[in-house]
């Protein structure tokens, strides 16, 4: 399978690529890792007018730490998270998506302005409070919570011509957390996911947040579990009952791996699960 | 047809210039272009793995790569890892093991450990399975497979992730 054709630039600074995706109109499109856009583009899903590669862009790689917070560049490869086990429920859900050579290639800031609710890291953003800051023309920035940046399916609020530059999240030290992901093999998106963190003061659940993937057009936050938990005891009784409302609020899409219904299902499921991983319990 | 563009590509420590569609995909710049076949298609969709090579030492699927995109980079494919007279441990390991039947995930499957053993070179073997998620091989001769790269990791210890030729870009 060969994409439609298109036109290449591979600019060298920041300020270039932003005007580059200017000039180059609405169905010009940034090329990260390219393991979300490639595949569209052979399908022919997507056809982009001009492909702005961000490669030689110097400054969005890596990752940072300072005063308690984590900042990630926005090229930074699935892989380096999943070795930076310091990221905590990042790292650990970096390191389930797709394989290991996906993860080679494929970009933190890349899947969160492609914007997939099936994808692994947007849930987790929302759970960690993250924000990712987007550049415009004339060297504008602007900083975006998790739970602004995901709009609908597939759709972000990145303007056409901004470019999402990093990543920036507190660190979660002493949290405990979790990502539970059911699929049928190893390399597909996840039917449904649950990523979870769990702060604890003694045998108590002082805070608990739930992401949920692939449950609605955009990732989203069990509220109610959450709610249901704080202040309760971290036992799997009390975990069992929260998980029950995991589904609550939710419209997950029926598709040719499960239906709505069975993805409710799964969410309770793999909401109580992760929770005890989360809080601890055998 | 779009405009072409020029791309510097070193494979297997050679420097080629190609003038390229951007829409050129790295397996075919390096199947049709460059006649090293031994990297092969085979989903062309990002799953099956057939197509793996390394850049700059790590393991990619080069159907989900384009040429433009490889520019500068060191990249190393199944021709690049035995020397002239030695073949590479993995390959060793391949062949002593049987980890093939048609042959056709082969080079993939050895590139991919490859990526595997250069992070870690002492897998265990559900190590090597996780770590060879992202190849298929359809006769499903996976067993062997296995035992092959956890062969080539105990034959040769942390130099099993270089190529025999000693070539900048894989590390073990």
């Amino acid at each position: 399978m060969i994409p439609a054709e298109f036109d290449y630039t591979a600019p060298e600074t920041l300020d270039d690529a932003i005007k580059a995706l200017a000039d180059g109109g609405e169905d010009a499109k940034l090329l990260a890792g390219g393991h979300s856009l490639l595949p569209l583009m052979k399908l022919r899903l997507a056809a982009p007018s001009l492909l702005v590669d961000l490669r030689k862009v110097p400054g969005l790689h890596g990752i940072q730490r300072e005063d308690g917070n984590w900042r990630i560049g926005a090229l930074t490869p699935h892989a380096e998270l999943e070795h930076t086990p310091d990221l905590g429920v990042v790292s650990l859900t970096a390191g389930t998506i797709a394989d290991p050579q996906v993860r080679n290639r494929g970009t933190i800031g890349g899947s969160l302005a492609h914007g997939d609710p099936a994808s692994d890291l947007p849930a987790v953003m929302l759970i960690c409070e993250a924000s990712v800051t987007l550049q415009g023309a004339g060297g504008q920035q602007r900083s975006v919570s998790a739970n602004d940046l995901f709009q609908d399916y597939l759709e972000t609020a990145v303007e056409p011509t901004e470019v999402l530059t990093e990543i920036r999240m507190p660190a979660y030290d002493g949290w405990g957390f979790a990502y539970q992901k059911f699929n049928r093999r190893s390399e597909d998106w996840a039917m449904v996911a649950v990523s979870a963190l769990v702060k604890k003061n003694g045998d108590t659940i002082e805070d608990a947040r739930i992401g949920l993937t692939n449950m609605a057009s955009v990732p989203l936050r069990a509220h109610a579990v959450e709610e249901a938990l704080r202040g309760q005891p971290g036992t799997a009784d009390s975990i069992a009952r929260a998980a029950e409302q995991a589904a609550e609020g939710t419209d997950p899409p029926a598709d040719l791996n499960a239906s709505s219904d069975y993805k409710r299902h799964l969410a309770r499921v793999m909401c109580r699960r992760a929770l005890e991983e989360a809080a601890g319990l055998p | 047809m779009s405009k072409t563009v020029p791309v510097t590509l070193n494979v297997n420590g050679v420097e080629h210039h190609l003038e390229v569609e951007p829409r050129l995909l790295l397996v075919h710049a390096l199947r049709d272009n460059l006649g090293l076949t031994g990297t092969h298609v085979g989903c062309d969709t990002s799953n099956c793995g057939a197509c793996t090579i390394h850049m700059d030492g790590r393991a990619v699927k080069s159907c989900t790569v384009l040429a433009v995109q490889a520019d500068g980079v060191a990249l190393t494919t199944i021709e690049g890892l035995a020397s002239e007279n030695e073949l590479h441990p993995l390959q060793e390991a391949f062949w002593n093991d049987h980890g093939l039947q048609c042959g056709y995930c082969t080079p993939g499957m050895i590139m991919a450990a490859a990526g595997l053993l250069a992070e870690n070179p002492n897998p265990t073997e559900d190590e090597v399975r996780h770590g060879l998620e992202g190849n298929l091989c359809r006769c499903t001769g996976y067993h062997n497979i296995v035992k092959a790269v956890l062969d080539a990791a105990k034959a040769k210890g942390a130099a099993v992730g270089a190529p025999a030729s000693g070539q900048p870009g894989v590390t073990a």
